[in-house]
């Protein structure tokens, strides 16, 4: 029952997945978008895994004092401040207290992280039941903006979109660009001409980053554009083929062990 | 541009400043930057996917139904299962009963290994073969327009193509030894191989130069927006806005004097 029913699982829904592809018939589109909702809405409650796990670390490093905890609360009140503000939206023209009802929310949340991680727990549970006082009384009074679960108003809410395009994308378009330091640093001592094969590669990377270089003479950069063209399109492309074709075999091989049982290791111990 | 927006921009621009900190070390503004986008990036994904998915795909198929009833009364009542086998995951936190997570596990990989078979096999290998197998234009052989070595359509190009598809599989064949012809096939393979992450390869630094490109852009426009010196004058201009930059800019200059005295200060002890 432990380890069985859930291998025959995999293998009756894995063959009859396979099997269905090849049926031309609409019940078999239906019964695929069916069981295609049904892994996607399996996945989400899964995700909720990884949220509880990033918060049960934070707080686990905030209990212990361990090295650089004290950005663990920057990690969960980013987390919240998302979540928070996801889930709601403007209706008037004001704001309201708005911003009174986001700080106490973020206040509880650092309470109750205070309530598990000390050892006065009364007081913090006692604050923590003040702050969660304040946001309902302001959810519960306040019209200038509402609460949405079933209805999508708060990705247009402007504070997440300003979340998103002034935190989140400039963060993570910064940390790509420091990419760019680091690869160039690590090629230098990875692709010295030391042999024929990592000459190869040294001089394909250099046209291909001389392409939009404008400051070469006698014409030179239309011949770099048209020779990294070449690359790209001829030997890059075969290259990526023999990969892609080479991935699509090792997926299928991976995915047949995994149907017919010989590999298990997805199903933990136990 | 009003100035809660310039503020938001401001923040932005701190934020990509703290990121490139790294590059001089490890320090506490970067660390901020590196936690915060964890939360902020978890958040996001959260929202994005009870919006786009979950509710669309679970909430909007019961919304007929009533709660009290556990939505067994909706016309589509039998999209709980998921739902129910979704919250089984969560019996991975208990120690006694993590077995349970292993049933929608199972279902979930059964699904996916089932879908992702005649599907790689399309999309991947069969699509690629197809494109390989082109018939070789021996008419143009050095391209249409004469002789051209460097032409992509050419026969020439497309009989590389074929030949270095075939050599890099045959490179990734490790069941028989690469000796003889076998192993001159796979030298060949490698070679292509080789060309290919360098084309790859110099195709990735580029894209991250251009980023590292775009955040010198938005550092610009911030700046200009600070002293209104864009090509639009800002109505809602003031004061505020210089101030805003001086402070950010007075900050950043602090950390790197405080660095610099720190540096000497542990060079001459």
């Amino acid at each position: 029952m432990k380890r069985q029913l859930p291998f025959l699982l995999v293998f009756l829904f894995g063959a009859f997945m396979v099997f269905q592809y090849y049926v031309p018939h609409e019940s078999s589109e239906f019964v695929y978008e069916f069981l295609l909702d049904w892994v996607m809405i399996i996945g989400i409650f899964a995700l909720a895994l990884g949220i509880w796990s990033l918060y049960t670390v934070s707080v686990d490093k905030i209990r212990h004092k361990k090295e650089n905890w004290a950005y663990s609360y920057v990690t969960l009140i980013g987390l919240f401040i998302m979540v928070v503000l996801g889930f709601t939206y403007k209706v008037g023209d004001s704001w309201g207290f708005y911003s009174v009802f986001v700080i106490s929310l973020m206040t509880l949340l650092g309470f109750l992280i205070q309530t598990s991680v000390s050892k006065d727990k009364g007081l913090w549970l006692g604050l923590s039941g003040l702050s969660l006082v304040v946001a309902l009384g302001i959810a519960f009074t306040d019209d200038s903006w509402g609460i949405a679960f079933m209805t999508s108003e708060g990705l247009s809410n402007t504070m997440f979109t300003n979340f998103a395009d002034f935190v989140l994308t400039p963060i993570l378009a910064t940390m790509f660009s420091l990419l760019a330091f680091f690869i160039a640093s690590a090629a230098y001592r990875a692709f010295r001409a030391r042999n024929i094969l990592a000459t190869l590669l040294l001089i394909a990377a250099i046209i291909v980053m001389l392409r939009f270089n404008p400051y070469m003479p006698f014409g030179l950069p239309e011949y770099m554009a048209k020779t990294s063209n070449w690359l790209m399109n001829v030997p890059n492309l075969a290259a990526q083929r023999a990969i892609v074709i080479g991935i699509g075999l090792g997926i299928v091989a991976t995915s047949l062990k995994v149907i017919l049982g010989i590999e298990r290791g997805y199903m933990g111990k136990g | 541009m009003e100035f809660t927006d310039f503020l938001w921009m401001t923040c932005g621009i701190f934020l990509t400043l703290a990121t490139f900190s790294f590059l001089y070390k490890d320090n506490p503004f970067y660390k901020f930057a590196e936690h915060l986008v964890v939360g902020v990036s978890a958040g996001f994904f959260v929202i994005i996917l009870w919006h786009n998915t979950l509710v669309p795909n679970l909430f909007q198929k019961l919304e007929d139904g009533d709660w009290y009833m556990l939505w067994l009364n909706s016309s589509e009542w039998w999209y709980i299962i998921p739902a129910l086998l979704g919250v089984l995951m969560w019996t991975r936190f208990s120690k006694e009963y993590s077995w349970v997570s292993r049933w929608p596990m199972g279902l979930y990989i059964g699904i996916s290994t089932g879908i992702a078979i005649p599907l790689e096999m399309a999309n991947r290998v069969n699509k690629q073969l197809h494109a390989m197998m082109v018939e070789i234009d021996w008419a143009n052989f050095f391209g249409a327009d004469g002789f051209d070595l460097l032409s992509t359509t050419s026969g020439l190009a497309q009989l590389i193509i074929f030949l270095g598809t075939v050599a890099g599989l045959i490179y990734f064949f490790f069941s028989k030894e690469h000796k003889g012809v076998f192993g001159g096939v796979a030298k060949f393979g490698i070679w292509i191989l080789m060309i290919g992450f360098g084309a790859s390869f110099g195709y990735t630094v580029m894209a991250r130069v251009s980023l590292f490109i775009n955040r010198m852009q938005d550092t610009k426009a911030w700046g200009l927006e600070a002293f209104n010196a864009n090509d639009i004058a800002n109505p809602n201009y003031g004061s505020q806005y210089q101030i805003v930059f001086w402070a950010l800019t007075l900050f950043v200059v602090g950390y790197i004097v405080k660095e610099i005295m720190q540096h000497l200060k542990s060079k001459n002890a």
